[in-house]
């Protein structure tokens, strides 16, 4: 801990006030969301504890404003500080689920293309090559729709948080795979992975406990700021309508509910979503900016 | 160079094969257009008879294969919903969504390509930082959330600029252009926007963190040590080297703006192939549906191999392991 | 130098038709979410289409501007024998290509609609055959009594047999045929107003028929000469369109804007009620229910399960939070323009949910049970989160609902396979007259034409049964008292949870006078612009 403390990193970390900031700022979503059925004040999946007549009432500081819905309530009397933490919630689940898979896939397959070569190496980097045409929103939009397709309407709700997180994470593996296996490539013929060669350690082994560890840098960065893409990626799923369902709101999905009430007086319907969307996103863009110039000597 | 193109092609057909497979498939369960079609009021026998005559009571792979033997001739049947040719539906649909990603193009290149070669060139200046920031806030807000502020500020708002649709369009043979007059191109700038930003905000990014790795190199300081003027350095010598990536970049992008026309189509009502698209995804209309993705697929297939030829051209090393992917 | 000079005289007499033609405009933006999906006038019951050829086509009975019936193409009608309707015709009218309209066109028309390619079979299910009398007499004998003739024919245009064979469309388009066919995408009626351009979910444009026989008639002082009608199917975008000025008339403006629109300076909004009522319906057929937790028994066959759900509904705050006002709860089958509506049968039972739990638990179902409700999300207005809000209502009452909520699409899909153990549904009535509900909701399925064809949860009693055949033959007063009597009995037996009749509101430029019409298909003959 104390080495992390008087490292390079933590030394521009703590020149750079911007990224403070945003590290603050993602930490508060992130506790929000995780800690939202212990800090938000109501339930919003609970259907028997909504009020109908208490919809539409303005924030706080409105002029109808009640004290129980800090941030006002939806159309269906749900306390919008609320749905937004749950909501939140989810976005972040599917955003840090989908993220950690296409992580572990790419570096899986980047360091058996860049290990091993050959034939392996040239049919995953052409997969990656094609899959890497397609734009990612339209893989998962694909992906999201085949599944769906195989699978009988009933068990949707169930399982759709995860067909959106594999679709998503699927979509994103090639940026791993190709900067792993670059690395590797490079680390291979290094002195140390050679020694172990030599002596007879098992390639699995070498590539997970010498290779490995010399790769991660670029990972990281790529996988921080693949957070705040995937966060984007499933709420613009979601607002298509096929994202995650709507009995279990994400921050996409609020806002496609929001979206109806733009011009109807309902500001905070609207509103607050995209705001808490937007703060997350960039925050966690901000902080990957960083890490990627800190972590790139050549840029500073 | 024979073999190479031959090998390329060869590689494309398995991925139209998969993705048309997927395209029929994706879509062969969802909704049930013999509900649509036979409206409100039916008798039993009449949904029977139409389901025998659409060929949906034939087993998945009979369908599959007639499906892809008509798609090969470029003949995806009637529309269930518009009960039209499909192939004349995306045609009369493809001059709205083209001009639509032609000018997000050039407003990507236009404002990003600029704004990069400037946050390169002045890495701590306030302008610079400014740019990154709003580099960053446009890629931390969705393309729908953008396009309604976009509608909600210069159309509703101000009035300066019309919320939907493509305006007056000219007809020139099949094709109909919004270019040529007034209100066609102002109906262009807001969904235009939109569809850009993104783009804009990637390619300002690649367009500086490529002239910043130029500056740094060799040839570069031997330039400014003959003592040329930093304004030659920098336009004839950085910015050139940066440009093959960024057009290589914003060729491939080009089907991502296409793809990511489906949402400001929807919000800006464009009468486009991403449109209809939505549109066919709604009243479960399976010929079109089909027919878009194996269209986007073969648009996407042929950029690719038209970036693949170029690099070919220009540099035979760069055969396999393509430079700089993103 | 001649043919310079002829260019600058056509120049300047073009010029001077645009001048005078843009003095005498008035031309009307139109914008609903949905597009016309064809054109062919008997082809698609749905109200996208009829919406559009209505301006353009004429039925022989017409609608008033309150939906009464009027002479169209018919100048009278009368019922010569019991199975032999006459109809006397209007003499000199022409279709817009010119065609003289005569009684064989009526013939040829009427045997279109039948046709098995046909949407409009429940509008002449009793028709045996029409018989031309003479050039301007036409003759409808039906295979039994058929009291509302009239009522239904006001649904059926007329075309013209010359140009529908010219153009080999003598049948109405069959969505089967892998060919395209002329009726999609051209019209040649003899209405108001005939097409000039359609380019299909962009754009169609239908210009005043000067030669139309109604312009000649008393009330008819519509000055609309042309109307550009465009599909907009983003609600914000819609509102976004209106308030900018891009378009004049929006037939249907999501109700959380009507405040903003009614305060905007240069929009306002027309309402009225619309003939189209929303109600639950239950699966009161199956043994046991297919989405429900409840294992070998079905509790929507008990009568008091049925009614706590229905007690369990606060339609009041319905109404108030989620339909902002614009609705009319109801507690029977339709609205009253409909013929057959009874005041006394309008009768909810009241909103109470210690009753429903009484009840629930009376009925053997003290800690309640699990079921999923299916309900579309882009059909009917705010569908969505009225069956979100009685999702939570039943939920408050101890009866756990899971909302399954869908596009229309797969949504008909479903409910048709009838694959659903509890459903809303929104039901219009265009003949405006109860058998059309009766006949196709709750009339026990028996493969005849129109009997039970919505009735998806499958409700079966053979009193109703009795009263629906009455309704078909019967006459006058007797009609009326079987219609009476289905009423007590649907209020009674409880087969569905009625909820409210929707009420349509229109938004248009303030420079706009439109009669507001409760079938919600706007006539714009009538349309004033200032």
């Amino acid at each position: 801990m104390r080495a992390f403390f008087q490292s390079d990193l933590w030394w521009s970390f703590t020149r750079s006030p911007v990224t403070v900031a945003s590290a603050i700022v993602a930490f508060i979503c992130i506790a929000g969301a995780v800690l939202a059925p212990v800090l938000a004040p109501h339930n919003p999946f609970d259907l028997a504890s909504l009020q109908l007549m208490d919809a539409f009432k303005p924030p706080v500081w409105g002029s109808e404003g009640d004290a129980t819905y800090p941030l006002g309530t939806d159309d269906q009397g749900r306390d919008m500080l609320s749905a937004i933490m749950y909501g939140a919630r989810v976005s972040l689940l599917v955003g840090f689920c989908a993220v950690i898979f296409s992580t572990t896939l790419g570096v899986a397959l980047g360091l058996l293309a860049g290990y091993l070569g050959g034939k392996v190496d040239a049919v995953l980097m052409r997969i990656a090559d094609i899959q890497l045409t397609f734009p990612s929103i339209l893989v998962a939009l694909l992906v999201d729709g085949v599944v769906r397709a195989a699978l009988p309407r009933e068990t949707h709700d169930q399982i759709a948080l995860f067909v959106v997180i594999f679709a998503i994470g699927i979509s994103n593996w090639p940026q791993f795979a190709r900067t792993v296996r670059g690395s590797t490539l490079v680390e291979r013929n290094k002195e140390y992975v050679q020694a172990a060669r030599v002596i007879g350690l098992p390639s699995l082994k070498i590539m997970a406990q010498h290779v490995l560890p010399n790769v991660m840098s670029p990972v990281l960065v790529i996988a921080t700021l693949n957070l705040g893409f995937a966060i984007l990626a499933e709420a613009t799923l979601s607002f298509l309508g096929v994202g995650v369902p709507p009995t279990q709101p994400s921050l996409g999905t609020l806002i496609r509910i929001g979206n109806d009430f733009l011009f109807s007086g309902e500001w905070w319907i609207t509103i607050f979503p995209g705001v808490a969307l937007i703060i997350m996103v960039l925050s966690v863009n901000l902080l990957g900016d960083w890490l990627r110039d800190a972590l790139n000597p050549k840029l500073r | 160079m024979f073999s190479f193109i031959v090998s390329r092609l060869l590689q494309a057909l398995p991925v139209m094969l998969v993705v048309s497979f997927i395209s029929f498939a994706m879509f062969a369960y969802v909704g049930d257009p013999v509900a649509i079609m036979l409206g409100q009021d039916f008798t039993e026998a009449q949904r029977q008879a139409l389901i025998t005559d659409l060929g949906l009571d034939k087993p998945f792979f009979v369908q599959f294969l007639s499906f892809l033997g008509n798609a090969a001739q470029g003949e995806f049947g009637l529309s269930y919903r518009l009960s039209r040719p499909v192939a004349e539906l995306i045609a009369e649909r493809a001059p709205a969504t083209l001009e639509l990603a032609l000018c997000a193009a050039i407003v990507a290149l236009a404002v990003g390509v600029p704004m990069g070669v400037y946050t390169g060139l002045y890495r701590n200046s306030w302008l610079s930082r400014f740019f990154l920031t709003f580099s960053l806030v446009g890629v931390s807000l969705p393309t729908f959330l953008i396009g309604i502020l976009l509608i909600l500020t210069f159309s509703v708002w101000l009035g300066w600029l019309p919320s939907f649709g493509r305006g007056d369009v000219v007809r020139l043979g099949w094709w109909s252009t919004g270019f040529l007059t007034w209100g066609g191109l102002k109906a262009l700038i807001l969904p235009a926007i939109t569809l850009g930003l993104f783009q804009l905000t990637l390619i300002m990014r690649l367009v500086r963190s490529e002239m910043m790795e130029v500056l740094r190199t060799d040839y570069i300081k031997f330039a400014r040590a003959r003592g040329l003027p930093n304004r030659a350095v920098h336009f004839g010598h950085a910015l050139k080297n940066t440009l093959v990536p960024v057009i290589t970049i914003a060729g491939l992008q080009l089907g991502a703006i296409i793809a990511f026309a489906i949402v400001t189509e929807t919000v800006f009502q464009w009468p486009g192939m991403g449109l209809l698209f939505i549109q066919s995804v709604g009243s479960a209309d399976i010929p079109v549906m089909a027919a878009y993705l194996m269209m986007i697929a073969l648009v996407f297939v042929t950029i690719n191999l038209v970036v693949d030829l170029l690099y070919y051209a220009v540099d035979p090393r760069l055969r396999i392991g393509r430079g700089k992917g993103h | 130098m001649m043919r310079r000079m002829m260019l600058a005289a056509a120049m300047l007499l073009g010029l001077g038709m645009a001048a005078d033609a843009l003095a005498q405009a008035r031309v009307v933006r139109w914008a609903a979410s949905g597009d016309p999906n064809t054109l062919d006038p008997h082809s698609q019951n749905v109200g996208t289409v009829s919406m559009v050829l209505r301006q353009i086509y004429d039925p022989l009975i017409a609608r008033n501007q309150r939906l009464g019936l009027e002479p169209g193409l018919a100048l009278s009608w009368t019922q010569v024998e019991p199975n032999r309707w006459r109809f006397v015709l209007r003499q000199g009218v022409k279709f817009h290509e010119g065609e003289d309209f005569s009684a064989e066109d009526v013939v040829f028309s009427i045997t279109r609609a039948l046709a098995p390619t046909s949407n409009f079979g429940i509008f002449v299910d009793t028709i045996e055959r029409a018989e031309a009398v003479d050039r301007f007499t036409v003759d409808i004998v039906t295979k039994t009594v058929d009291p509302i003739l009239p009522n239904k024919l006001a649904s059926i245009f007329m075309v013209s047999k010359g140009w529908s064979e010219r153009h080999n469309a003598t049948r109405p388009q069959n969505t089967r045929q892998r060919e395209e066919m002329h009726t999609v995408r051209n019209t040649n009626g003899t209405g108001a107003f005939r097409m000039t351009a359609r380019e299909p979910d962009v754009r169609t444009v239908l210009s005043r028929n000067p030669d139309w026989w109604g312009w000649r008639e008393a009330g008819n002082v519509g000055n609309v000469t042309e109307i550009q009608f465009r599909p907009i199917a983003s609600d914000a975008t819609r509102v976004a369109a209106l308030l900018s000025g891009e378009v004049d008339f929006v037939l249907d403006p999501p109700i959380q804007d009507l405040n903003r629109l009614r305060n905007a300076p240069n929009t306002r909004v027309v309402e009225g009620p619309e003939v189209r009522t929303l109600f639950i319906a239950m699966d009161t057929f199956r043994d046991e229910l297919l989405y429900s937790d409840v294992r070998g028994r079905n509790p929507l066959r008990d009568l008091r399960v049925r009614q706590a759900l229905y007690h369990a509904i606060d339609i009041a705050a319905i109404q108030r939070t989620i339909m902002r006002g614009q609705s009319v709860p109801t507690g029977t089958l339709f609205p009253e323009q409909v013929q057959g509506f009874v005041r006394e049968e309008d009768v909810r039972l009241p909103f109470d949910a210690a009753r429903a739990r009484a009840l629930l638990a009376e009925a053997g179902y003290p800690k309640g049970f699990e079921i999923t409700l299916d309900c579309s999300n882009n059909r009917y207005v705010n569908d969505e989160q009225i069956c979100q809000a009685i999702a939570a209502m039943w939920a408050r009452v101890g009866v756990r609902t899971r909302l399954n909520s869908m596009p229309i699409a797969p949504f008909f899909a479903k409910i048709q396979r009838d694959d659903t153990s509890i459903f809303m549904l929104g039901w219009g009535v265009p003949t405006l007259d109860g058998l059309y509900s009766f006949q196709s909701l709750l009339a026990t399925r028996n493969g005849a034409q129109g009997d039970g064809i919505w009735n998806h949860g499958r409700y079966s009693n053979p009193q109703m049964d009795a009263l629906v055949q009455r309704m078909k033959t019967q006459q006058g007063a007797e009609r009326q008292a079987a219609m009476r009597e289905a009423l007590r009995l649907y209020r009674e037996d409880v087969p569905h949870i009625p909820l409210h009749h929707q009420v349509v509101p229109w938004a248009m430029r303030s420079n706009i006078q439109m009669p507001h019409m409760a079938n919600n298909e706007p006539q714009f003959r009538w349309a004033v612009v200032n």
